[in-house]
This record gives C-alpha cells, sequence and structure tokens, in this order.
C-alpha cells in the first residue's frame, strides 16, 4: 500500500514537472514576444501545478523550486516592462486578475517585489499588502511555501536602517512588524498539520512538518540580521511578540524547535539581558517539551560566551545570571514531577559547567548546586538508572577537571552526598575518577583532615560496602583498584613531621578497616610512607630539655610493628617478613636495638611457623642474611642469637645446592668490612667448609641417584668465596687451602663419571683467569696471589 | 647500533606512585631494541608498560615482585657482548662489588646489570662491567640514602659499549656516559 503511495507521489510530481514546463515554455514565449498578456497567462498556469494537494512536503519543495526559477525570469521581464513604461500600479492590479488564489499571489509577491524597487511606494506599505493578502490561502504546506516565497523576494528589501528602503522614523518597526506577521502566520499553519487527517498517521505527518520546520525559523533568522534591531528593541518587542506566538501556539513540536531557534540565532548578549523573559516562558510551553534539552543549549551557550573573553564576565555579574538559571531549572524540575532522575542531572550538569566558567570561585554556587541534587535524589537510595549515574558521574567529575585539585572538590559538602546515591560499582568508578586526577595533577595532599576527607569519598574503595558483593568482583579490576589506592597513598605528604604522622594514623585507620583482601595492597605503601618519615626524624636530635618535642622514630616503631602485624589476618607471611627486615634496618638507623631486636624475632617466628614453601624460604633466607649482615646496632649476645638461628635456617633448606648456597652466604655475616669487630676468620672459614661438606653430599647423592657426579659449580663458587676473603685478609684462609680446593676441582672435572657441564667450565676459567689478574697486580695483593698456581 | 635499556627498582605502587614525568617523556617506544629489568616493578601495569616500549623485555625476579615466575638469573647475548641480568637481594653482601664479580664470572658475561641498591653503579674490572642503574623512580631504599630517580642507556656497537646515565637530581636530568671496550681476545672464551 504505502510502497504504491510512493509510486503514484513520483507519478504525479513527474505529471506537475511536465505541467509546469509545458507551461514555462510558452511564458517564455510570451516573454520573448513582449506579450505581456500570454506571458501571465502562462504563468499563472504555470503556477496553477503548485495547486496540488497530492505531494508530501519534501516533493512539493522541488516543484516549488522550478516555479520559483521561472518566476525569477518572469521578475527580470516586468522590470523591462516598468522601464518601457508600463506602470507598475497598473501591473500589481493586472496581476490580480489571475483566476486561482494562489497563482495570483504567486504573481503579486513577484510584481510587489518589482514594485518596492522602484520606489514608487514605501516599502513598509507594499509589504503590508502583501503578508495580508497571503492569508487567502489557508492550506499549511501551500501557504507555508508561499510565505516563504514572500520572505525569500523581501529579505532584501526589508526598510531597515541604512538600507535603500529605508522609511520614516518607525522604519525599523515597520520591518520587523511584516517579519513577525509572516512568522506568526506561517507558525500557525505549520501547527495546523498537526491535526490534519487520521491518528493514526501521526507520526508520518510529524516527520513531514519536522522538514517543514526550517522555512518557519528562517523568519527568525531574517529578524536576527535587521540593523536596526538592537537590544531595546529585541527585547520590548521582538521577543515578546516571538515568545507570545510559541507559548500560544501550544504545538509541542513548534515550542521546541522555536525555543532553541531562538536560543541559536540570536547574540548571547541579548540572551544574558533577557534572560528572565526567555525563561519565564519556560513553565509556560507543553508539559511534554523537552525544556531541559532547551536549557541545556542556553546554559551550554553562555558558558561557552562565558568562556571566551573576560571581559564579559561582569555582565553575568550584574544580570544575575546564576540566581535567575538556578531559580528556572528548580521551577521546572518542581513542575515536572515526572521528569527522569537522568534529566534532572542533566540539566544541574548544564548549570555546574555554567557556574564553573563564570564563577570559578564561588565554591558556594557549586556546592548549592550539588545540594539541589542531593535534594532531587533523596529517598531514592542507590540509583539503578545507568544514564542516571553516568550524568552524576559527568556531574562530580566537572569540578575535578575545572579546579584540578581535590582539596578545592573537597570543601564540597555536598559531594560526598551525591557520591552515596551512586551504586556500588559507579562510586567505585567515580573514587577511581578522583584518585587519577589526583594522581595526573601530582597533587599532594597535605593535611589529615584533608585525608580524612578524602577517604571518606573513596571509601567504596577502602572497604566493602554493607551488601556482601565479593564473588561479582573482577580479580583484576579488584587489583587495578587497589594498586590505585596505594599509588594514592603516595601522594599524601606534609614536610611537617608531627602533621605527617598524623596523616599516617589517619590512613592507617582507614586501611586497617579495608579486610583481608586489601591489606596486602594498601599495608606496604603505608609502610615504606612512615619508613621516609623515621629516615628524616633520625637526623633531628632531642631539643636542649632532652624532652621529645615533634614525634620521633621511637613513636612510629610501634605503629609500624601494628600495621604490619595485621596482616597476619590475610595472611602473606612472605611480604610480612620483608616489612620487619625493612623496619628491622630503620630501627638499625636509629640505634634502637631492642626494636631492632624485636623486628628480627618477628621476622624469625614467621619464617619458622608460617612460611613452608621451599622456594619460599631460600629468597627468605637470603634477605635474612643480607639484613642481618648490614646490622651495626647489636651487641654481641644478640648478633650471636640472631646469626646461629640464620645459619641453622640456611643448613636446614631442603635441597642441598640451597643449603650450600645459603651457609657459605652466612660466612659474611662473621666478616664485615666496616666493622672492626666484626672479622672473626675462625667461624668465615668453618662456615666455607661446612658448605664444602654440603657440597660433598651433594656430589655423592648425584652419584647415588642418577649414576653420575652433577656438576662441580658449587665447588667453583666456594672456591670464590675462599678467595674473596682471602683478599680481605682472613689468615685463616690460607694458600694451601685454596690451592687444595683448586685440585679437588680440577680432578673432579675430569674424572670418568662427569657429566660435562659447560657453564661450569667457563666459570672454572673466569675463576682461574681471575687469578691470573690478581697476580698481575702491584703491591700486596699481586704478592698475596703469587704463590697460586692455577 | 643497539639501545639497551636498563631499568629497575621501581617498586610501584609500594614505594612510588609512577615514573618521574621527565623520564615518562623520554622513553618512546620504538627507540630501543631491547629492555633489560634489574626487577621490583612490582605489578602487572609496570610489565604491561615496560613491554609497550619494547617487545623484547628481559626481566629477572625481585623480592617484591607480584609476577613470581620472572627467573632468578638471566643472560642473553646482544652483537659482540654477552649480558647478564639479576636483581641482586641474592647476592650477599648487598651491593658488594666482589661477590658481584663472582656472580659475573659464574655467569660468564661481560656485563652483569644487577639492582637491589637503589643506587647507580659502573664499575669495570678485568673480566668485564659491573652496571647497576639504579631506581627509576628515587624510591626508597634501606640501603641507600637520598636515592636519586635512574636508568641506564646502553649503546651496543661493535666491541664498543656506551653506558649513558640518566640521572634526575633536583628536577633536573643530568646525563653522564662512560665508555667500555672489550678486547677481541676475552672474545674466544
Amino acid at each position: 500500500m504505502i510502497s504504491d503511495g510512493v509510486e503514484d507521489e513520483e507519478k504525479w510530481l513527474a505529471a506537475a514537472i511536465t505541467g509546469l514546463q509545458q507551461n514555462s515554455f510558452y511564458m517564455h514565449r510570451a516573454l520573448d514576444s513582449n506579450n505581456l498578456r500570454d506571458a501571465l497567462k502562462y504563468s499563472a498556469q504555470m503556477l496553477s501545478e503548485l495547486r496540488t494537494s497530492r505531494l508530501s512536503p519534501h516533493k512539493y519543495y522541488e516543484l516549488y523550486m522550478r516555479a520559483f526559477d521561472e518566476l525569477r525570469k518572469l521578475e527580470m521581464f516586468f522590470k523591462e516592462e516598468t522601464r518601457r513604461g508600463c506602470s507598475i500600479i497598473d501591473l500589481y492590479e493586472l496581476v490580480q486578475h489571475a483566476g486561482n488564489i494562489l497563482p495570483r499571489l504567486y504573481l503579486l509577491c513577484t510584481v510587489g517585489s518589482v514594485y518596492i524597487k522602484s520606489k514608487e511606494a514605501p516599502a513598509k506599505d507594499v509589504l503590508k499588502d502583501l503578508v495580508e493578502m497571503c492569508r487567502g490561502i489557508q492550506h499549511p504546506v501551500r501557504g507555508l511555501f508561499l510565505r516563504s516565497y514572500l520572505s525569500q523576494i523581501s529579505r532584501d528589501k526589508l526598510p531597515d536602517i541604512g538600507s535603500e528602503y529605508e522609511g520614516d522614523a518607525d522604519t525599523v518597526t515597520d520591518a520587523v512588524e511584516f517579519v513577525l506577521q509572516n512568522f506568526t502566520e506561517m507558525n500557525k499553519l505549520w501547527v495546523r498539520m498537526q491535526h490534519q487527517g487520521p491518528a493514526r498517521e501521526k507520526e508520518r505527518r510529524e516527520k513531514e512538518r519536522s522538514e517543514l520546520r526550517d522555512l518557519v525559523g528562517k523568519n527568525l533568522h531574517v529578524l536576527s540580521q535587521i540593523e536596526g534591531v538592537d537590544l531595546d528593541m529585541y527585547r520590548d518587542t521582538v521577543l515578546p511578540r516571538i515568545l507570545e506566538q510559541v507559548v500560544n501556539c501550544k504545538d509541542e513540536l513548534a515550542q521546541y524547535y522555536l525555543m532553541d531557534c531562538v536560543i541559536q540565532v540570536f547574540p548571547d548578549e541579548y540572551h544574558l539581558q533577557t534572560l528572565e523573559i526567555l525563561l519565564s516562558a519556560c513553565p509556560q510551553l507543553q508539559p511534554s517539551v523537552d525544556i531541559k534539552t532547551v536549557l541545556s543549549q542556553l546554559m551550554e551557550r553562555l558558558s561557552n560566551y562565558a568562556a571566551s573573553s573576560t571581559e564579559v564576565l561582569p555582565e553575568f555579574f550584574q544580570v544575575e545570571a546564576f540566581a535567575k538559571l538556578n531559580n528556572a531549572i528548580g521551577k521546572v524540575i518542581e513542575a515536572q514531577v515526572d521528569m527522569p532522575i537522568a534529566g534532572a542531572v542533566t540539566l544541574y550538569s548544564s548549570l555546574l559547567t555554567f557556574t564553573l566558567h563564570v564563577h570559578p570561585d564561588r565554591l558556594d554556587y557549586v556546592d548549592q548546586i550539588l545540594g539541589a541534587c542531593v535534594k532531587k535524589l533523596s529517598g531514592k537510595g542507590k540509583l539503578d538508572d545507568s544514564r542516571a549515574t553516568k550524568q552524576i558521574v559527568a556531574l562530580l567529575s566537572a569540578p575535578l577537571e575545572k579546579y584540578n585539585d581535590i582539596e578545592t572538590a573537597l570543601k564540597l559538602s555536598n559531594y560526598p552526598r551525591v557520591m552515596e546515591h551512586l551504586d556500588d560499582g559507579t562510586n567505585k568508578v567515580m573514587a577511581g575518577v578522583i584518585i587519577q586526577s589526583i594522581i595526573k595533577n601530582r597533587t599532594h595532599i597535605s593535611t589529615a583532615d584533608k585525608v580524612e576527607a578524602l577517604f571518606e569519598l573513596i571509601k567504596g574503595l577502602i572497604k566493602d560496602s554493607d551488601e556482601k558483593l565479593h564473588d561479582e568482583i573482577d580479580e583484576e579490576d579488584f587489583n587495578e583498584e587497589q594498586n590505585s589506592v596505594a599509588r594514592l597513598i603516595q601522594m599524601l605528604y606534609n614536610d611537617d613531621p608531627e602533621e605527617m604522622l598524623k596523616i599516617i594514623c589517619t590512613v592507617r585507620k582507614y586501611i586497617l578497616t579495608g579486610g583481608p583482601k586489601r591489606l596486602p595492597f594498601t599495608v606496604p605503601p603505608l609502610i615504606f610512607n612512615s619508613l621516609k618519615l623515621v629516615r628524616r626524624l633520625q637526623s633531628q636530635e632531642e631539643n636542649a630539655a632532652g624532652e621529645e618535642v615533634a614525634p620521633t622514630p621511637k613513636k612510629i616503631f610501634p605503629i609500624l610493628n601494628q600495621t604490619i602485624e595485621a596482616l597476619s589476618a590475610v595472611p602473606v607471611p612472605e611480604l610480612a617478613l620483608r616489612l620487619y627486615l625493612q623496619c628491622a634496618e630503620a630501627a638499625n638507623d636509629c640505634d634502637l636495638e631492642p626494636v631492632a631486636y624485636e623486628f628480627f624475632t618477628q621476622a624469625y617466628i614467621l619464617y619458622e611457623e608460617e612460611i613452608s614453601d621451599s622456594r619460599a624460604q631460600v629468597t627468605a633466607v637470603h634477605l635474612i642474611i643480607g639484613t642481618l649482615q648490614r646490622m651495626n646496632v647489636f651487641g654481641v649476645e644478640n648478633r650471636d642469637t640472631l646469626t646461629h638461628k640464620a645459619t641453622g635456617y640456611s643448613a636446614k633448606l631442603l635441597k642441598k645446592p640451597d643449603q650450600c648456597r645459603a651457609v657459605y652466604a652466612c660466612s659474611h655475616l662473621f666478616w664485615v668490612d666496616d666493622s672492626d669487630s666484626i672479622k672473626d676468620g675462625e667461624r668465615v672459614l668453618l662456615c666455607l667448609k661446612r658448605a664444602l661438606r654440603i657440597a660433598n653430599a651433594a656430589q655423592q647423592m648425584s652419584n647415588a641417584t642418577r649414576g653420575s657426579s652433577g656438576s662441580v659449580t658449587l665447588f667453583i663458587e666456594i672456591l670464590n668465596k675462599y678467595l674473596y676473603f682471602f683478599e680481605k685478609g682472613n689468615s685463616e684462609i690460607s694458600v694451601s687451602v685454596i690451592q687444595g680446593l683448586i685440585e679437588l676441582i680440577t680432578t673432579e672435572m675430569h674424572s670418568e663419571n662427569m657429566t660435562p657441564d659447560p657453564a661450569a667450565d667457563a666459570f672454572f676459567a673466569s675463576t682461574l683467569r681471575y687469578i691470573q689478574f690478581q697476580k698481575q697486580k702491584e703491591g700486596a695483593l699481586g704478592e698475596k696471589y703469587e704463590p697460586i698456581k692455577a | 647500533m643497539v639501545l639497551v635499556l636498563a631499568i629497575g627498582d621501581l617498586h610501584i605502587p609500594h614505594r612510588a606512585p609512577d615514573l618521574p614525568p621527565k623520564f615518562k617523556s623520554m622513553l618512546v617506544p620504538g627507540k630501543i631494541q631491547h629492555i633489560i629489568c634489574t626487577g621490583n616493578l612490582c605489578i602487572k601495569e609496570v610489565h604491561d608498560y615496560l613491554k609497550s616500549l619494547c617487545p623484547s623485555l628481559h626481566i629477572t625476579r625481585g623480592e617484591y615482585d607480584e609476577d613470581a615466575r620472572y627467573p632468578e638469573t638471566k643472560t642473553l647475548t646482544i652483537g659482540q657482548f654477552k649480558l647478564g641480568l639479576c636483581h641482586g637481594h641474592q647476592v650477599v653482601p648487598w651491593g658488594d662489588l666482589d661477590s658481584l664479580a663472582m656472580l659475573q664470572r659464574q655467569l660468564d658475561v661481560d656485563i652483569l646489570v644487577s639492582g637491589h641498591t637503589h643506587q647507580f653503579k659502573a664499575y669495570k674490572h678485568e673480566g668485564g662491567v659491573v652496571i647497576n642503574p639504579g631506581s627509576a623512580t628515587g624510591a626508597y631504599s634501606s640501603i641507600t640514602y637520598d636515592v636519586n630517580p635512574s636508568f641506564v642507556l646502553m649503546d651496543i656497537d661493535g666491541l664498543r659499549v656506551v653506558v649513558y646515565v640518566y640521572e634526575l637530581i633536583d628536577g633536573e636530568v643530568k646525563v653522564d656516559k662512560i665508555d667500555f671496550k672489550k678486547t677481541a681476545t676475552a672474545a674466544t672464551h
């Protein structure tokens, strides 16, 4: 059915065009032979094609354009005729003899154009006559196109100031009146289309109406171009008349389009100065009009205007733009009870953007807007409308982007309240946005109060909400979240140690509520921040009175201890061990022997009771040995106890090679270069010998289980250690001891059931080369090495 | 001419939030042929970032690394040079050059790159070169006070390697360079 209709339309259009072309052919013939009567006859017939009701607006437009082109030629002919002596007034009268009204009016307008140009009558009189005459056509489509024709040919002939058609003192009023009248009539015709035809074709009608809307809107554009329309005229005449029509037509399509048109077409300064008038029209519009989009457009334009130059800002203050807009929005939201939350938030968002541009220093305005938002959201709990939440995220992100400084956002009392209405997922997203903003701008949050406010804001990331949603959280997302919280902790800093300690305690308070899943992420950064503080305080001395004023390392270590202890709830013993050792080193540097010892104890307990994985044990033992080796704060007894334990752990590692390596590493516990008291040559040698025994045992095991000797690498490693201590001056390590080991290795390498090991070969070779290098050195070193045969 | 980036001990996010912006703007993808990383990144995000700079990424395990699968040591050959990589917490005493030289002999490499102390070092001895690129983020270290962010870029050309060290001192990037030449005879072992 429908495709039949389209085919039919095509046919009718083709027929109409043919008719038009035929008549225009004859018209041209008449024009060429200066036959006015025939020209008029054929042009009228040609224009009759426009009387059709069968075409949709789209197709009618095609027909109209062709007629338009023909009428231009006719107009030129009329001009020639008047030059030849034909009276324009006679012509004006002559064309009115055309049989049908529509052709008659097109011809009249065409002559009218020439009439005005001739200046035989004031433009305003001719225009007034024409605009009234067009009333004869009440059919919407035909009327709209006719009046559009009138508008087109009259555009350059309005009696504007400075135009050649300028009239008397009221000339601009006349011009404006003409355009306003045309506009009003056109709008009425346009609205009437809505009610033509059956209800089921409403959608099609609305689509057709949309196609025609620019014909109506054009009039507003013309009005904006009239030079003589200044602010006063706009405010007192133009705008009120336009709005009158807009409100009275009670048509949703027209109201939305025209409001938008007004906003787009007239200058921003005018809008500022007529804000009240414009806004007062809004509540009077049909409830179904999407007024929030209109208002958002307006605010966007004004925001851009404000951003364009600082010179215009005083205007905004002068007209109290913010108050008026805020008020208008409030009224709209109140009136449209069914407005979806997303819509209301969009409005507030636009107002917020506006405020950030115009009144960036007025945090109270920003807070006010957020407060209004909170009010609208109150009672709604957590939103599940994704469009609304998206809008809220945009709303909350705007101040962050504008101020580039989280501290400003923290001052907005309503900010956290808005966040509370986000569902958990979006709340976390928003918290992430906040953290990103801080890290990107490298802002340091510098007081405990601000840290508190910040952590309140992002508490969705810090701890679980009341609902248990553990299973739904994607592990990768969770890790990313928590890592960003860890990064955030690095941004909390103050030079003043007292304030820094307060910050640390505040952070600690929050992260300890995070639960076992979060602690491994959040505890380490806090510990290291605290250790940095400890190091800063190390250099500070007690004041003269012997009292400790500022925080001291002594006060911080207990906090550290307790915080690491919290990790036992997870549990992550390997991480905790590392942190205890870090603290031990810091305590060592602060000369606090009991504290350092306590940390070592904790680390050892963890090792004995919690770390059972072999590989983890190997790393842990090396960390213990490496740390202990650097300790200088321990007295003999303490050091002995800890060293004894460490060597014990080393010897009890599962795999023989690991045992061997850990044991010879322990040799360094008995020899510290910087210290005079820790240079026990005997114990060093004992360690190395023990390592040798283990290496031997490893070889035997290899023989027994695999039938071939294992690698000699361990022996070579131990040889290197011998050389190390030999060079350092350990008298227990003699040339013969070294020589013996070299021979042992050489024998083993040439033995029959030796599996070839190129890596070991290369290692031995480079070790021997090293000995040669050392021999060639001058002085005591060269002498020392001289007796070694390699 | 092969460019090798030696970098490590970033400790993100435990001890530092990110690379210094001046470093980040210098490290662009496509310019470097290899990255050798001493370890302690610590998280996957940093791994992915380094990978985006250069697909040839070699990492050894630091004691705080999230990914436990990185190896303890690694060796690779670039041009005429054999390079060895190890985080360094396994070599006791920490930072001791003689003990590191032993590891170098054991891995049989011309250049040993290791970290852990967060202090830049470039040390030449008859057996080769030991390089510590320091901490690229200037992260806290129990071993070194006042850590300046640093990393190393090696330009390997034939038997010669030029070591450029980039250090961020008081907000400015300072560059220093050290030349090392490998003797041809050493190549025959």
